[in-house]
């Protein structure tokens, strides 16, 4: 077998969530494992994955690779895949990621399994595991000829470091015409204006179910009576109704709090991953069939409009006549 | 400018399951539009209104039942509605989808194919960039604001990192978020209307796609088996009747919470 990692970067550093994939290909035991990096001035990236049990980095660098866009990456690893016999390519779940290997999928008619949580080789094939419909069951799966694609759901491993060293190999970069057309005009970077939510014992999370940006207020009381901070999903961001900084889930903060009160939130997966690990899930909802009653501590068939302000009142009054 | 919005027909939520003998999702059942794809119907409205011209042409591939999804997307505004279904497309992983949608949306050639965020039913959230490679167009996802003019799109998006804005020469292939807009919903006049809107429906063979390329024949995953998840610990669900506070309090005094 040989497995090729993508191995995203961002800044000066590789992802780690690409790290985790990488040493998890290791561990398989199963062939060779090589990593790819692409963009531009990224050679000195390249070593940096030997400890994590890559034996070979391939490096693409090329100007035309510098913004972070999925299309021309797709045209690098089909290349490789090509000229180096590869049969599996693996990629840890990002917006760029998943883009990449969806692309790969159409241009090499390549079989993608997308979610998975575990991979391990039964009698010289691969076998994946994924939970599917909001994790309600979990489902092995395989892929018919080669290559294998698959997309690791977000934080299923850590990164372990083995220690060994990687061969860096300049890959040549061409282009298709329609994989260059879109262009990056301004670039995402960390925006670090906002309170950081990751340290918070408590969190109080609002999402679109609060029916507009002035209704964060309900969070906002009950996240300073409960001494916690708040933060918000995807939805209500994208919407302009809270900072970007409190965003919880896939593309935002990861979080552990003993606390997460979840208000109004449907709890799709990419919230899911962001704060599943917290020790005690309470969720109010309306509607029954959420999503997220389905990994609550507590489940609150309810409307948030009327809870809220009641349970801000209530706690209130235990902290007064605890003092 | 001619718009194709990519709608897919789902099973509602409270009925989800994978069928044990099939070890496919079960689509018996009620089903509905996804919602997610509202919001791609709506911003095509949006930029047809803007300009005052065009079309917006609703694709769905699926079972028969989804036509029920398309005339949903007429009763919208969409002017015209496609179905691929076929027997043999069912079971269709993402290479068989991209592949037969593809023809379906090159046949039409749009200046712009625009998808929602994802399926409600496989979560998967990748197609669009499938689609872009079949159709060997450029392509923006996830996006939150997006304006076109001057034969361009341009978008706004979230990434790990924060927001980009990427612009595109049309043709493209953009999908968007649940919250680039608030979907309307059918008028009467509109649900009316609907009936007696183009609505046509096309078989594999019609678009030139082998069977063998279709469906599970064409499909390069499997699904092996089934297992039940990882056991969650003890969880208790409560309807509101007024005192949920109360009850709630008292759960996060029980846990030391408060
Ligand atoms: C690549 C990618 C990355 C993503 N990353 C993230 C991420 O990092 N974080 C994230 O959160 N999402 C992320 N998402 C989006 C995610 O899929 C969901 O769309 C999003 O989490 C939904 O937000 P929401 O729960 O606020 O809104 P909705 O899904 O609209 O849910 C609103 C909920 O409020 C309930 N409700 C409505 N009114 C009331 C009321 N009066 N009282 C009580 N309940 C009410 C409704 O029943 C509903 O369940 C990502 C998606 C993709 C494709
Ligand atoms: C539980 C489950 C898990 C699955 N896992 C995999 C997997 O790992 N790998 C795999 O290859 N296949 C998988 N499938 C099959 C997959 O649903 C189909 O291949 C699908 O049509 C393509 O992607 P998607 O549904 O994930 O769409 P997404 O990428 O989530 O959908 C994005 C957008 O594409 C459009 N769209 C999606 N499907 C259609 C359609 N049929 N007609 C018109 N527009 C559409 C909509 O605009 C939608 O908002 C899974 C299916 C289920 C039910």
């Amino acid at each position: 077998m040989s497995i090729l990692v993508f191995l995203e970067h961002h800044g000066n550093e590789l992802q780690k969530g690409s790290l985790s994939v990488l040493s998890k290909a290791a561990s398989l035991g199963a062939g060779d494992v090589y990593g790819v990096v692409a963009g531009s001035g990224v050679r000195e990236l390249a070593s940096g994955a030997g400890k994590y049990g890559a034996s070979k980095v391939f490096v693409a660098d090329d100007p035309a690779l510098e913004a972070p866009l999925p299309q021309p990456r797709v045209d690098v690893i089909a290349t490789l895949v090509r000229e180096q016999s590869i049969d599996t390519v693996l990629l840890a779940q990002s917006v760029l990621a998943a883009d990449v290997a969806a692309g790969l999928s159409a241009r090499l008619d390549a079989g993608l399994n997308w979610e998975l949580v575990d991979i391990e080789e039964q009698d010289g094939k691969l076998v994946g595991t994924r939970p599917a419909l909001a994790d309600s069951v979990y489902v092995q799966v395989g892929w018919k000829g080669e290559p294998c694609i698959g997309i690791f759901r977000s934080g299923t491993f850590d990164p372990k470091e083995t220690g060994g060293e990687a061969e860096v190999v300049d890959t040549p970069v061409q282009l298709e015409d329609f994989s260059t057309a879109a262009t990056m005009i301004e670039q995402a970077h960390e925006e670090q204006q906002g309170p950081s939510i990751e340290d918070a014992d408590v969190i109080v999370a609002g999402g679109r179910g609060l029916g507009g940006p002035e209704n964060f207020t309900l969070v906002e009381e009950l996240a300073k009576a409960l001494g916690g901070a708040v933060a918000a999903t995807r939805a209500v961001v994208d919407a302009g109704w809270y900072p970007y900084a409190t965003q919880v889930g896939q593309t935002g903060k990861t979080v552990s709090p003993k606390l997460y009160v979840a208000c109004g939130i449907s709890g799709a997966i990419q919230h899911k991953v962001g704060m599943q690990s917290s020790s005690v899930i309470v969720a109010i909802n309306k509607d029954p069939n959420a999503p997220i009653f389905e990994y609550s501590d507590l489940g609150v068939v309810g409307d948030v409009h009327e809870v809220v302000p009641k349970l801000t009142e209530l706690v209130k009054q235990r902290k007064r006549s605890a003092s | 400018m001619k718009i194709a919005v990519c709608v897919k027909h789902v099973p509602e939520a409270a009925s989800r399951r994978i069928d044990p003998s099939t070890k496919r999702l079960d689509r018996s059942g009620e089903g509905a539009l996804n919602a997610f794809d509202a919001n791609a119907l709506e911003e095509a409205l949006r930029l047809k209104d803007a300009s005052g011209e065009g079309e917006v042409v609703a694709v769905s591939m699926g079972p028969q039942k989804a036509s029920d999804t398309l005339r949903k997307a007429l009763a919208m505004g969409a002017d015209r509605a496609v179905l691929v279904s076929d027997e043999s497309a069912a079971g269709s992983d993402l290479v068989a989808t991209s592949y037969a949608l593809g023809k379906a949306l090159a046949r039409e050639e749009p200046d712009l194919v625009l998808l929602g965020q994802q399926a409600s039913d496989s979560d998967g959230a990748v197609l669009w960039a499938a689609i872009a490679e079949r159709l060997r167009r450029p392509m923006i996802s996830q996006v939150a604001e997006l304006t076109a003019s001057d034969g361009k799109v341009r978008g706004k998006r979230q990434t790990e990192f924060g927001y980009d804005v990427i612009e595109a020469p049309l043709p493209a292939v953009v999908a968007v978020s649940d919250a680039i807009n608030e979907p309307r919903y059918p008028s009467l006049k509109g649900i009316m209307g609907a009936k007696k809107k183009p609505q046509e429906t096309l078989s594999l063979d019609d678009l030139g796609v082998e069977s063998e390329r279709a469906g599970e024949a064409g499909s390069k995953t499997e699904v092996l088996g089934l297992t039940d998840p990882p056991a969650r610990g003890d969880s208790r669900r409560i309807e509101d009747d007024g005192n949920a506070a109360e009850q709630i309090a008292e759960f996060l005094a029980e846990k030391r919470l408060i």
